[in-house]
């Protein structure tokens, strides 16, 4: 268990090397500069700037630079967004924000997409199915931003009489609820459908035979001995789901005025803030990183026949 | 285990009909069957893939998936209507009553429960008051009856680290947790290699002697019935054409199909020159079953007669009956053959 952990751990920093790599360039083969606003600086402002920032000198330079500084945890400053100010300063003032909204949006995604899934397969076939089917399609391939709309227009006024919820996010616990329910809405569709799959295919095994003949109550049935084996593919997904989901949605963050950090991810970009950008994707990929490995390490708890160190069954 | 030796009528069977609706159609899966079980009696149903037999038994203890429904007939348990009780009273049946063991033994444990986990499972299913304790020591004594050793290890391991028959052991001993009086085997030996198949008939008749309950076994294997039951049942195509005791259905079968059945299974007496004689035909459809006896397209003996008309059974010894219209002649012409012999005998005197 403590080699393949070891094993994983050396895999996550080559793969976190290739994305830094990856990035870096990347985001430097993207024309425009950092310095670009309404009021186009002059060349010589522009060429102090880049001097100051060490923007001047050949990429692959800068990249050596960037990784040494890696080394000692400094990700550097800001020089556009929030200029001069720790890049890692603001992911980790802006993450927590994200990470409440988000850990509240996976949980309730959780609790009812799951349930719902199962639910659909035990009924397959009947209305009940067919409903849940449009509602999760619906959840599918809505747009974040209508769906988050939909509920800010309906829920905070746009229907008279019905304000039920404040229109800013100011950190109240009333102020957390359309958010969440915005950002949850897609994962609780995506998991219900893919629970439902992945039930169906359970519940047609011989062990749910050998367990109906047992004389197991129809709820002990689905839950203990279909849900457990229709678990794998859930948690595949759910794992770098909750990465995402943690980090914040863009859209969501927007709509309802949110200091997250999902706006980052976006506005880095359109700003060409280097540092920033190369901080939130190093940190969102290391996220992704750490939440497979667990999953990997929850296979084996859920499915005793998966052998890791044999890197599968 | 406990010795409460009760005799008489376990399972009465009466014109069970079994039927699923598919969008295709109707499939008449089980067309009116009848038999009874006694306490302490192995019956055992031979027929070949998709004549019925699995469905019939699962109509039993009330296993049967949509779009499959019992259209009509009764079946009885120990004095019960099974067919008259309600979810709740199946479910609480099912494992208690009667018991299923089934085919696959690789498929049919939960790959990521441990052993001792299912076999605890199934008794407190059927006995809530049962303490922990209770439950694991019980499950372990299963284990022992049905020779399995270590069971203490046994209890915590996984089905994938035992082998097959070590698992269809243990199928067995979560069947029989509970105390059955019916346990129905289905085809619980065909997965199995041949000397494991050997030493599983050989533990359940084993286990039957000591328990005393009745045993459905549903098989295609005629020397498996030989092995292990008092009396047999053939099933073709939906329909029950012959039942009788064990030796009856060997030495002396009525049906053309039972004996093409015997034909087609290998021998240690045959001579060396002897072949196997397959069944020619193939199944019937269910679909679109033919008028009269449906084995009458496969039959070699068949007359005009079998393709119009379903024969009555004839009885052809003590619980022995079969159905086939040259059994009707035989009975014909022995009673023409009487009656002459009465009148010679009136004659004389």
């Amino acid at each position: 268990m403590a080699k393949y952990i070891l094993k994983r751990v050396l895999m996550a920093v080559i793969t976190l090397f290739i994305v830094i790599c990856l990035t870096f360039f990347l985001m430097n083969a993207v024309p425009g500069n950092p310095w670009l606003s309404e009021k186009t600086p002059t060349q010589a402002t522009i060429d102090a700037l880049n001097a100051k920032y060490g923007l001047d000198q050949p990429v692959i330079v800068q990249l050596g630079k960037y990784l040494e500084n890696l080394l000692h945890l400094d990700f550097g400053t800001s020089i556009k967004m929030q200029k001069d100010r720790p890049v890692l300063d603001i992911i980790l003032t802006m993450f927590p924000i994200s990470a409440g909204i988000g850990a509240i949006a996976i949980i309730w995604a959780i609790l009812v997409g799951v349930p719902l899934g199962c639910l659909a397969a035990y009924k397959r076939g009947t209305w009940v199915d067919s409903l849940l089917r449009v509602i999760c399609t619906l959840g599918i391939s809505m747009p974040g931003f209508v769906v988050a709309t939909m509920l800010l227009h309906i829920l905070t006024g746009g229907i008279e009489g019905l304000k039920l919820f404040p229109t800013m996010f100011d950190g109240t616990a009333k102020s957390y609820v359309l958010p969440c329910l915005a950002l949850g809405f897609y994962p609780m569709c995506y998991l219900s459908r893919q629970t439902r799959t992945a039930m169906l295919d359970a519940i047609n095994q011989e062990y749910i035979k050998t367990a109906r003949a047992k004389g197991l109550k129809n709820k002990k049935i689905i839950f203990k001995h279909a849900l457990r084996n229709a678990l794998i593919p859930v948690i595949t997904y759910l794992g770098p789901q909750i990465a995402f989901t943690l980090c914040g949605g863009f859209v969501v963050e927007k709509v309802f005025s949110i200091p997250g950090l999902g706006r980052y991810f976006v506005m880095s970009i359109q700003n060409r803030d280097y540092p920033l950008i190369m901080g939130t994707t190093i940190f969102l990929a290391a996220f992704i990183i750490v939440m497979n490995l667990i999953v990997d390490l929850l296979y084996k708890l859920v499915d005793p026949r998966i052998n890791l160190a044999k890197g599968g069954n | 285990m406990e010795n409460n030796q009760k005799t008489g009528k376990l399972l009465e069977v009466k014109d069970l009909h079994v039927s699923f609706f598919t969008p295709a159609g109707e499939v008449k899966a089980v067309g009116g069957i009848s038999y009874d079980l006694n306490y302490d009696e192995v019956m055992g149903i031979v027929g070949e893939s998709g004549s019925g037999k699995s469905v019939e038994a699962y109509s039993i203890i009330g296993l049967l998936q949509s779009p499959g429904k019992v259209i009509g007939g009764s079946i009885t348990l120990e004095g019960e209507d099974v067919l008259a009780k309600t979810k709740d009273e199946m479910v609480a049946l099912r494992g208690s009553k009667v018991a299923m063991i089934f085919q696959n033994p690789m498929t049919c444990l939960n790959p990521v429960y441990t052993i001792g986990n299912q076999l605890i499972e199934a008794l407190k299913a059927h006995d809530k008051h049962v303490s922990k304790e209770e439950a694991s020591k019980r499950a372990m004594e299963m284990l022992e009856l049905v020779g399995i050793n270590n069971v203490e290890k046994r209890m915590k391991q996984y089905p994938h680290e035992l082998s097959g028959g070590m698992r269809q052991r243990v199928m067995i001993a979560m069947g029989l947790i509970c105390h059955p009086q019916l346990l129905i085997a289905d085809e619980p030996t065909t997965a199995l290699d041949v000397t494991i198949q050997a030493q599983i008939l050989e533990l359940m008749k084993d286990l039957q002697k000591k328990t005393h309950m009745g045993i459905i076994f549903i098989t295609h294997n005629l020397g498996v019935v030989a092995e292990i039951c008092d009396k047999v049942s053939v099933m073709y195509a939906g329909k029950m054409v012959e039942q009788g005791p064990v030796d009856d259905i060997f030495y002396k079968p009525g049906h053309p199909y039972t004996m093409g059945l015997l034909r087609s299974m290998p021998r240690v007496d045959a001579e060396s020159y002897e072949r196997l004689i397959p069944i020619e035909g193939s199944p019937v459809d269910m679909l679109n079953p033919p008028e009269g006896c449906p084995f009458a397209p496969r039959c070699e003996h068949a007359m005009k007669i079998c393709l119009q008309k379903m024969p009555p059974y004839v009885e052809l010894g003590d619980n022995h009956r079969a159905a086939c219209w040259l059994r009707v002649q035989d009975q014909i012409e022995k009673e023409k053959a009487g009656k002459t012999e009465n009148k010679e005998v009136g004659d004389n005197g």
